[in-house]
């Protein structure tokens, strides 16, 4: 993985850089012994390290502003960081830039259940947003696995999802208004408790711009009252191409599930050997999960059963009850965690139209055998985004790089047919180099046009999202 | 000028030597019509991919909407944003086409329950002012990959680009629907109830309020589930007074049809103005104007007001003082899209200069530079 090569003359300027950020900003908000920086030098794509010149953690749209005034005036790239969970090296700095990190923005400004909104400052957590409202009986929908660490920001940059957005939307479908940060310092507002934008929808811009068009501070969130219940159902079948088309058929009729979930043998087994959830040993399940009343959840799962029938499912298990509903999301949610045991895991992001589902596990099964690598596919069915998890060993020289190949021809695949790159994690550096393969030159030029308007100088996380030999002559202008 | 071929579109666009009016079907003429020769995206037309199984369905711009809407129809499914037809109120005919809905992110009083346009659209392809064809997003429900011009393009009412293709996510038509109805509610205690019934987890797709009228709420589903859902609505808004129930399935959709077309205002005089804010602030952002008619939908965070020429400041000036948006659908001063605080209206007019550089499309409509 290739990176711009650190600006000398910026690096040489990191004392002045320093001076002047510790003037503006309280003197704990600005890090930059080497010792201290080391923790900022990755996010959870860890097989890329590398320290930022300094750090700094303002606690203010104001500071936050200050800070990049003087970082814009200075010619410095600035890495914004929510929590550092970001899969695809997001927050990845380079030994030229700051990180400015958003951690100690963490506070709800105001809820509003008449008006159904919260909003917060983008340091804060994506569980604890929901946590702010429960106990009026609302929540926030958007539900990444590592909600319990994620930051609003970072789910704002990478536009995330979660397992219930078939029903709910990702974070786009549930942003109403953020204050953001411009490189040059500048304050804007965009939407806020109103629907829709004025003019051009730029907050649908920002969301998902991976921290490249400005530093968001605030955001207003849409928050829902949470259904009277939620069950689900396991549905166990033979074979890859009936799940697939159970799955469609369950969609063609009309229910709308807030989420299905499927697992192919190699992760069935996996989490089976760990969390012992009872999962039957079989070569693709469904989970199904529907809302509402009990005997509305009972009509729903009805109707998908009898669906599920005519496919001649090998197991089918109703939840009755909360316990029997955590028994079959446990193997579900402790899908990483088992493979993770087994050995080192990249997890890939594609999506595809659900009608190519047989064909691309079919296909990843194939190339599996040619590099030599095992992997395991759980996979949102409902709306297609699937996260493949390659096995390999860190520790054995060349495995990262056959692990990378592996993913990059799976990512194409799900391209080829149809889909794309990335359904909720983001390009950030890690498939960078292959946005070529989705998008033609123009399609990439006229996003980075849009860079252009937001952050002339290209300062902020300016090696992500596109190729560098695409970016080259605009970060060098 | 009618291309029938994306490519016959970029030359169009590359030799053009003064201004395009871009035109779908021509039936929601927001903002005035902008002078320039007339470049229709009427040929430009038919369904390319529909897959009910994967609730996508992909169509060129220029495709009639009604024949999107039969296609879906004969699935069981639907366009969930439910896009209001302006003829009426605006006195147009004409057809109108899928790429125009999307060009003014057109959205209708489920909005307030499964989100705009803007939410359903997967991808795009568009030429835009230097004659480029991009694409954006694509026809999956998830996908971060890149920049989202699919949101860009919603709502630029062809000033960025021409539309050429459309991608939309569709979801299941549901077999029921009720409409419940309050009466004798004033419009503060009207919005109060709505946003109560919006904040229960009763699922409600429309939430509307018909001054001296109604207090209107939609739900939809498997009939059993409607019933069920009716008599807990019903309980909960008793404070509000008696709740009428009415599940006639041609009664539940004219209702909604009129709501959505805001047909207490046609062939009727005077300005539209179409005002999003917070719900809560509706009513004393109506009070506060003289000589006005309202009706409320998405719980009162839309807002159509029918009122004389030469309101339009005071209206602008409500809805500022307490945040929103107001926008003038029928009348013809003053300009017809919200004035932009100077930050970000520099943004749209940077963005306008990149995407069309020798400003062909639309010229003066919005974004101007």
């Amino acid at each position: 993985m290739q990176m711009p090569e650190p600006n000398p003359e910026i690096l040489a300027r990191k004392a002045e850089l320093v001076a002047r950020l510790r003037k503006a900003l309280p003197a704990d908000a600005v890090i930059d012994d080497p010792a201290e920086t080391r923790a900022y030098e990755c996010d959870a794509l860890t097989a890329y390290k590398c320290p930022p010149l300094a750090v700094i953690l303002p606690a203010s749209t104001q500071e936050v502003s200050d800070a990049l005034r003087i970082c814009h005036e200075m010619g410095v790239p600035v890495v914004p960081r929510g929590s550092g969970t970001s899969l695809a090296g997001g927050a990845l700095p380079t030994a030229d830039s700051v990180i400015l990190g958003v951690a100690r923005m963490n506070a709800v400004l105001e809820t509003d259940y008449d008006n159904r909104f919260i909003r917060v400052q983008t340091g804060r957590t994506n569980l604890s947003v929901t946590g702010a409202v429960e106990e009026h009986g609302f929540f926030y929908a958007p539900d990444p696995s590592s909600q319990l660490a994620c930051a609003i920001a970072g789910n704002i940059a990478m536009n995330s999802g979660g397992a219930h957005c078939l029903k709910y939307g990702v974070t786009t479908n549930n942003l109403m208004g953020v204050t953001m940060v411009l490189m040059d310092g500048t304050v804007i507002e965009l939407g806020g408790a109103h629907l829709d934008a004025a003019g051009y929808d730029l907050l649908g811009l920002v969301c998902g711009s991976e921290g490249q068009l400005g530093v968001v501070t605030e955001a207003t969130l849409r928050i829902l009252r949470k259904p009277e219940g939620a069950r689900p159902v396991l549905i166990g079948f033979d074979s890859n191409e009936v799940a697939g088309a159970c799955v469609s058929d369950i969609i063609k009729a009309g229910v709308l599930p807030v989420a299905i979930e499927f697992m192919d043998r190699p992760c069935i087994r996996a989490t089976e050997d760990f969390a012992h959830a009872g999962y039957p040993d079989c070569e693709a399940l469904l989970i199904v999960e529907v809302e509402g009343s009990d005997t509305e959840i009972d009509a729903q799962l009805a109707l998908i059963e009898a669906i599920a029938r005519r496919h001649d499912p090998v197991e089918l298990r109703q939840s009755k009850s909360a316990e029997e509903s955590a028994k079959i999301w446990l193997g579900r949610k402790s899908a990483f965690g088992a493979m993770g045991q087994i050995n080192d895991y990249m997890c890939l992001d594609g999506t595809i139209p659900v009608s190519a589902l047989p064909l691309v596990l079919r296909r990843i099964g194939e190339m599996s055998k040619e590099f030599g690598l095992d992997v395991g596919n759980v996979f949102h069915a409902g709306d297609g985004n699937m996260h493949p998890l390659i096995l390999f060993d860190a520790n054995k020289p060349g495995d990262l790089e056959l692990c990378e190949a592996f993913g990059a021809e799976i990512l194409k695949l799900c391209v080829e047919v149809g889909g794309c790159l990335t359904g909720e994690h983001g390009v950030g550096i890690e498939k960078r180099d292959l946005m070529a393969h989705q998008y033609a030159p123009d399609d990439l030029a006229a996003q980075m046009d849009v860079k252009d308007v937001f952050d002339p100088g290209w300062l902020l996380n300016p090696a992500k999202v596109f190729p560098l030999d695409a970016s080259q002559a605009r970060r060098a202008a | 000028m009618t291309p029938e071929t994306e490519a016959d579109l970029a030359e169009i666009i590359k030799t053009a030597d003064g201004p395009l009016r871009v035109i779908g079907g021509g039936t929601r003429p927001i903002g005035g019509v902008s002078n320039g020769v007339r470049l229709s995206t009427s040929a430009l037309r038919g369904i390319e991919l529909y897959e009910p199984g994967a609730l996508t369905l992909v169509a060129r711009a220029g495709t009639p909407l009604e024949e999107v809407e039969a296609a879906l129809a004969r699935e069981g499914q639907r366009l969930a944003f439910e896009p209001m037809d302006h003829r009426g109120l605006l006195g147009t005919a004409g057809t109108p086409t899928i790429g125009g809905v999307v060009a003014a992110n057109v959205s209708g009083p489920r909005r307030v329950q499964v989100g705009a346009c803007r939410d359903f659209l997967l991808g795009v392809r568009f030429v835009d002012g230097a004659g480029r064809i991009v694409k954006n997003g694509g026809r999956v429900m998830k996908n971060v990959t890149g920049y989202d011009l699919v949101k860009l393009m919603a709502g630029s009412y062809g000033t960025l680009g021409v539309l050429t293709e459309v991608a939309l996510k569709v979801l299941p038509a549901p077999p029921s629907a009720a409409t419940i109805a309050l009466h004798g509610l004033d419009d503060a205690q009207a919005v109060r109830a709505l946003s109560q019934a919006l904040g229960s987890p009763f699922e409600i797709s429309g939430a509307a309020h018909l001054p001296g009228k109604a207090t209107l709420l939609r739900i939809e589903g498997f009939a059993a589930s409607v019933a069920y859902r009716a008599g807990r609505l019903a309980a909960l808004l008793a404070p509000f007074g008696a709740a009428e129930v009415e599940d006639d399935p041609d009664a539940v959709a004219a209702t909604w049809r009129d709501i959505r077309d805001v047909a207490a205002f046609h062939g009727r005089g005077g300005d539209v103005w179409r005002l999003s804010v917070k719900p809560s602030d509706a009513p004393g952002i109506v009070a506060a104007l003289r000589g006005v008619e309202a009706l409320y939908d998405w719980g009162g965070g839309l807002v159509w007001l029918l009122a004389p020429p030469g309101h339009g400041h005071a209206i602008r000036k409500a809805v500022d003082a307490k945040g929103g948006h107001a926008t003038r659908v029928r009348g013809a001063w003053p300009e017809a899209f919200h004035p932009l605080p100077a930050p970000v209206a520099a943004l749209q007019a940077g963005l306008r200069k990149r995407f069309d550089p020798r400003g062909l499309l639309n010229p003066g409509l919005m974004a101007r530079v």
